[in-house]
Formats: C-alpha cells, structure tokens, sequence
C-alpha cells in the first residue's frame, strides 16, 4: 500500500482531454482537445458566436499518478495531469460547454439527432472530456486501453449507470439519455482522476470550447435567448442576447480565476 | 371473503398515509422526514442511510441504473442490509406496516411516479454444476482477475485493491470495497446466488459496476460469471464465525511461536471476536474499519504467545489514504471539542490486548473501556510504527507504559489487507505488582481493541470488544494417568488379602 500513490485530488474537477502522445507536463498550458463536433444537421437561422476569456493567475493542474496503470503511463512521455482547469495559450478557456438554456419558440422543432457520440476510454482518461449529446442519443462507450474501466454516469434528472469494460470494446450505454440535464458527471472508480461531463439537450444548440477558446452556436431561430457557460470549476455564466433573421451575434462570457 | 376482499383492495392501493406514520416512527431517525438520508442518527453512520429521492438502490434484481422491484425493496426492508446500520424489519413490524411504508418511501421519488411501467427483474440463469470444485474455482479466479475485481477488492479479497483508497459513493463519501472474505457482511447477502446477482446487477449507487454487458458482448458467458461468484463465496467460510467466550489455549512441548507464519499455529483453534465502535466516551467513533479480529493463543512450561489477527485494507500509514480519512471525518459528525482535531494525519495501526492487573477471584473485572482510576487495567500495545510494550491503563487515553516497555515482545506481518500479531511474554515476571502474572487452569478475562490508521483512527477512534476469557489448559498432571493404576492395584492387593485371610481362618463348626 505503501508503494501505492493514487492520490485523490479531491473535487470535481480532473482529467486531461489532450491526445496522449502530444501531452506534456513539461508544458505550462497543456494543449487544449478540439470542441467536440455537434453532428447535428444545422438549420437556417442566426449564429451566436464568442470567446471564453480567463482573467487572473493560470491554474495548474496536478499530476496523475499512473503508476498502477503500466498500459496507460506508457501512453504519455511524461506525466499527464488533471484537466480540471485548461487555459489556452490565448488566454481563454478551454472545456467550457456553451448553450442555449431558454428562449427556443414553443414552435420550434429541433432536427433529429446525429451519430451517437463516443466517449473513449484511451490513456486512463476520457475523450471527450466535456460534451453535448440529445435527448434519447445512447451514448457509445469505447476503451482503447484494454484495462479495466467502468464508467458511472451519475444523473439526476437521468437514470444512472455503472458498467466495467475490462478490455478493449466499443459497447453502448444501458439505455439513452431520456432527459435534459446539464451537466451528467461520468467517471471511472478504478481510475479516480477519470472525470468526464455531459450536458444532455433537447436541442442541437450546444458547443464545447477547445483550443482556441471560441464556440459556435449556428442555426437559431428568431428570439430572445438565455445562453449559459458552464465550466466544471469556474461554475456557469448566462447572458440574454436576441437574434433576428440570419444576423449573427457575438457574446463573449469571462471567467476569473479563484 | 368480503375480509379479504376489502384487505385485498387497501393492499393494491397502497395506503401511502397509513406508511407516513409508520415510516416517521421507525424510518425517519436515520432517513429523515423528507426521505434524503439526513434523519438525526445519519451523520453518525457510514455507510450512510439511503437518500430515497433519487431513487438508487443497490441491491436489486434489475439492470444497471433501472428501479427496483417492489420485490427488492421490500427485501432490503425485511432483511436489513447487513454490514450496515439498517436493520430487518420482518419481525419488527407487521406484514402491512411494511409494505405500506415500502409505498410511501417510494412517493420520495418522482422516478417511481410513472406506474405504466414496472421494472423489471434480469433473467438469472441457475449455478452450473461443479460449483465449488478446484477447476471451477480455479476458472472463477482467472474472471476475477480478468474482469478487474482485483483492482478494489484486492488480490485476496480483502477490499485492498489498489483503487480502494480512493472509493466514493455517489454522494462523494467513503466506501470501502467489500471484504470479500466476510460474506455475512455483504450487503446484498452472502450466497452464492446473492454474489451473482450483484455482479449482474451492480451495487447502484457505488462504485460496484454491473457486468450483464459483458455477457452480451461475449466477453465472457454466465457459465464464467456464476464461476466468479463461487470464486468469491470461497473467500469466506462455510458459515459465519460464531463467538465462543473462552480462549483455549493448549500448551506445547515446542518453543514458543513467536513468528507470525510459524507451523504451530496451524493447529491451533481460532476465535473470533467482533469490534464495534468506542462510542460510549468522546471522542466517539462510529466507523470503525476493523469489525473483527481471530485470535490464536498457546502456552509453554514459562511462556503464552497470542496471535492476532484482523483485516485492514491498508498497511498504516499510508499517504494514499489521507484523502479517504478526510472524507471519513467529512461524512461524519464529530464530538470531538478540542476543535481541529479532523484534520487526516498519518496514524498507524495498533492493536491493544488488554488483561486485568491480577487474576479476579470472583466474577468482578475491570471496566472493560480500558479501566479507571482506581481499577486499572493492564495492556499489550502493539503499533505498526513502534512494536509492542505493556502497560497500564486507567481509562482512555490513560495508557502508560511500564519502564522499559514491561516483558512483552511482537512480531507482525502484513499481508494482502491482513495483519497477523504475535504477541508473547513469560507467565510469570519480576514486575509482580504491574503486570499480570498468567496462570494455568484460570479464566483470565481479555478484551481487544484495533485502530486502523489509515481510517483516521487514533486515542478514542477505535474498535472496541467487551471482556472475553483466556484460559491456559493445565497439562494433565501425570497423577490423572497413574492414581486409577494404584487404585486398582490396591483394590486387588486387598482382595487378596481379604480372600488369604479367609482361606486361612480355622473352619468353625
């Protein structure tokens, strides 16, 4: 037990999301994933459009003891650390999911879902780490690491799951995710620091940050819209902001450090 | 018939009102009014009561994440949960109460507000045959390592995996991989068909996943999963252990076992003694880690060596736990009025075998809480930072050692989540008036007491046993073999005399 270092870094916020081969503790800012593409077909309609912006001291994130886990240390050449907090290079944030809360017409009608979205299970650490998915979408489910892993999704407004994949499979969660809810924690207890979330939507307008701090969300019809930024430390920001015809707008949240 | 009928009726509604009252009488102390796990008795226990309005149960008959059976519920209800502070309540309350209060817990959750569909019980299979034998064992150990079991619940089963320190429930308290070895303390029963249903299943809530999946994607067939199961129910025995009240201990004609893995102790009765927590002075402890200890004890000409042994998933101190004791400390309520005393820190494990100073000629002992001022008691502590030294001790946190650690010597070995203490002294030393002088062919009353470190025990925060007995057989005195000899031996010698001095009386008449 001695030998053993699976530190706890408590709270909810853990997890890198970079590809392990371009992952270095060695660098200040780890890169930044790419946002997860929403595969949803997008309407005609107007854009809202912005940047995360992070003031203050950056946030280190701590290291993550593989030490157990031969198959995934050797995934990175040097330590991995936790992706509770990522700040890109440009000073925004990234791994904040950006959508629209209120404000759809009663009339609208969203299109029907895309692809189901995979989480993937590679180098002990999720990927995506924070996503968007829709009502009724069956999450796919894929370890790429061939050790054991179970994920726990633990929603509220959602029935919870907890299933093991012990080698390397691609299988579909118990059953889709019946009801909005932002966000769905998912995590893995065999690997503490394995922390993904899930924000479930009964609509396509949704987008995650990445790298370059910007989201997207395209196609929205006319109307008076509350818009939230939700990050798994620096919590939410919402803004109202009216769109009309195809004009786009911009909406910029900042999140300062704590 | 009209009876019944009208019994029928208010059984199929289900009285929700009529569960109102019994579930604030008997439920709400640990469950809470509002049915969240926060009644007055949950800061005191962990695990802690079920939060009732997400609806997560874990022990079910259904599919990961699905509600359970009115079946399941009413189980939990009936049964308890053992390893835990819920009770069975079949004896406690009648038929009615429990199945009306099994309606209302469920009004706690809109999840069950839905009553189009009813959940589903999994399809089990039955055991396949040569359950227990070597190769189905042996095929049952290959899945548990291969689908991870390892990785909580340890190699040998005793919840000391590596991932075991870092164990959250859904709530983000503690929770400890099950013991494997201690079947009467799972919570969804011991069997073996208990076993399997939970791996079907999974322990909602928890960190236990279910493994149905597995089934569908053919990485392994129900045949290999039962064998996990009976993999798993041969890491406890046959039966629970049984307290027995009196320690024998045989004497030897060999040197005395000091070592852990010495021969000698495999022939050697073991008893088993539970712990519970030190919740009668403050600090108070309600978590205890170590719920038992077995414990082994023989004698020489001069001699007395007790082995004890426990589980504890983790080798103290150990960093990698110091965010579980924080957890533990969070999760409960503390008495504890020095303040600041909650913070995790690096506590070892200890063990204290306790005796009275002098062999009682009565019926009268020591307090069994470590004595008092005026009735001391006298100790072997045992540290897994510092060996063993006996001392006296008059009341908690009142332990003083003996100048130079008295007699008494230790050796330990920790092992796969178990320790095993050899603690050893002459029976007879030259501190007559502070240490026990051990006698043979006398009840010796002994108590226990575990600290595991690593759980954030330490002073108060123990496990605690009450008075037991230890009693040295007395050799059987070669008088017990060779008196009937001599008797006999008398007894025909006079025969004889009485018959010569007969034949040898003049005949008269």
């Amino acid at each position: 037990m001695n030998r053993r270092f699976f530190s706890v870094i408590g709270g909810a916020f853990l997890l890198t999301v970079c590809s392990p081969k371009d992952n270095g503790a060695a660098r200040a800012a780890p890169p930044a994933p790419p946002a997860p593409a929403n595969t949803d077909e997008v309407q005609a309609g107007a854009t809202i459009s912005g940047k995360i912006k992070f003031t203050g001291a950056k946030p280190t994130n701590p290291r993550i003891d593989m030490s157990e886990e031969a198959v995934c240390k050797g995934k990175y050449p040097t330590p991995p650390t936790e992706e509770g907090a990522i700040v890109n290079a440009n000073g925004t944030l990234a791994n904040v999911f950006v959508y629209v809360k209120a404000g759809l017409p009663a009339s609208y009608t969203a299109p029907a879902p895309g692809a189901a979205p995979v989480i993937d299970q590679d180098g002990c650490r999720y990927h995506p780490h924070v996503f968007g998915m829709r009502v009724g979408q069956t999450l796919q489910i894929k370890n790429s690491d061939g050790v054991l892993h179970n994920i726990k999704a633990m929603g509220k407004a959602n029935r919870p799951f907890n299933v093991s994949e012990p080698n390397s499979m691609t299988m579909p969660a118990p059953r889709p995710f019946s009801a909005a809810e932002v966000m769905v924690k998912l995590e893995c207890n065999v690997h503490g620091w394995m922390v993904a979330y899930v924000g479930v939507l009964p609509h396509p307008f949704f987008a995650v940050t990445g790298a370059d701090g910007s989201f997207s969300l395209k196609g929205l019809p006319p109307g008076t819209y509350t818009i939230e930024a939700w990050h798994e430390k620096y919590g939410t920001q919402t803004a109202t902001v009216t769109v009309a015809g195809a004009a786009p707008k911009t909406q910029d949240f900042t999140f300062a450090a704590h | 018939m009209i009876h019944a009928l009208l019994l029928l009726a208010l059984v199929a509604t289900q009285d929700t009102s009529a569960g109102k009252v019994v579930y604030a009488k008997w439920c709400a102390g640990c469950h809470g009014d509002d049915g969240k796990g926060e009644g007055p008795g949950a800061r005191h226990m962990l695990p802690h009561p079920r939060d009732f309005t997400g609806a997560i149960y874990q022990i079910r008959s259904t599919a990961s994440g699905e509600l359970p059976t009115d079946a399941d519920l009413l189980r939990a209800i009936d049964q308890g949960l053992p390893g835990t502070a819920m009770p069975g309540w079949k004896t406690r309350l009648s038929d009615r109460e429990r199945r009306d209060v099994l309606s209302y817990l469920k009004t706690f959750s809109t999840f069950f507000a839905d009553t189009t569909t009813k959940p589903k019980p999994l399809q089990f299979s039955g055991a396949p045959g040569g359950g227990t034998g070597a190769d189905a064992l042996r095929i049952g150990r290959q899945f548990y390592d291969s689908i991870g079991c390892r990785k909580c619940h340890g190699d040998q089963g005793r919840g000391d995996g590596p991932s075991a320190p870092t164990l959250k429930d859904d709530a983000g308290r503690p929770i400890f991989a099950a013991d494997l070895t201690q079947n009467w303390r799972f919570n969804g029963g011991g069997t073996v068909e208990d076993i399997y249903h939970r791996l079907r299943t999974g322990l909602d809530g928890t960190p236990m996943p279910s493994f149905s999946d597995l089934l569908e994607q053919k990485f392994l067939t129900e045949e290999q999963l039962w064998r996990v199961a009976q993999y798993v129910r041969s890491l406890s025995p046959a039966e629970a252990p049984e307290v027995r009240d009196v320690i024998h201990a045989p004497r030897i004609a060999g040197p005395l076992p000091r070592a852990p893995a010495d021969s000698a102790w495999n022939h050697v009765d073991t008893y088993w003694f539970p712990l519970v927590g030190q919740v009668i002075k403050k600090t108070r402890w309600f978590a205890p880690a170590v719920t038992g200890v077995r414990v082994q004890a023989v004698h020489t000409r001069d001699s007395i060596a007790l082995r004890v042994a426990w589980d504890d998933r983790s080798q103290s101190p150990d960093s990698s736990w110091l965010a579980h004791i924080g957890r533990v400390f969070a999760a409960l309520a503390s008495d504890d009025s020095s303040g600041g005393a909650t913070q995790p820190g690096l506590w070892p494990d200890q063990l204290a075998v306790q005796f009275p100073l002098k062999i009682p000629e009565g019926m009268e002992r020591p307090y069994f809480l470590m004595g008092n001022a005026t009735a001391p008691v006298y100790q072997w502590r045992w540290s897994s930072q510092g060996g063993a030294v006996a001392g006296l001790a008059r009341g908690l946190e009142q332990f003083a050692p003996l100048a130079g650690g008295g007699t008494v010597g230790a050796q330990a070995v920790y092992d796969h989540g178990e320790w095993r203490v050899v603690l050893a002294r002459a029976l007879a030393t030259a501190d007559t008036a502070h240490e026990l002088q051990v006698r043979t062919g006398r009840a010796i009353p002994v108590a226990f007491f575990a600290w595991d470190g690593s759980n954030g025990e330490h002073g108060t925060r123990m496990a605690v046993s009450t008075w037991y007995f230890l009693a040295l057989d007395e050799p059987t005195p070669a008088s017990v073999f060779i008196s009937p000899v001599i008797a006999m031996a008398l007894t025909l010698a006079l025969g004889m005399l009485v018959v010569w001095r007969a034949q040898r009386l003049p005949r008269e008449g």
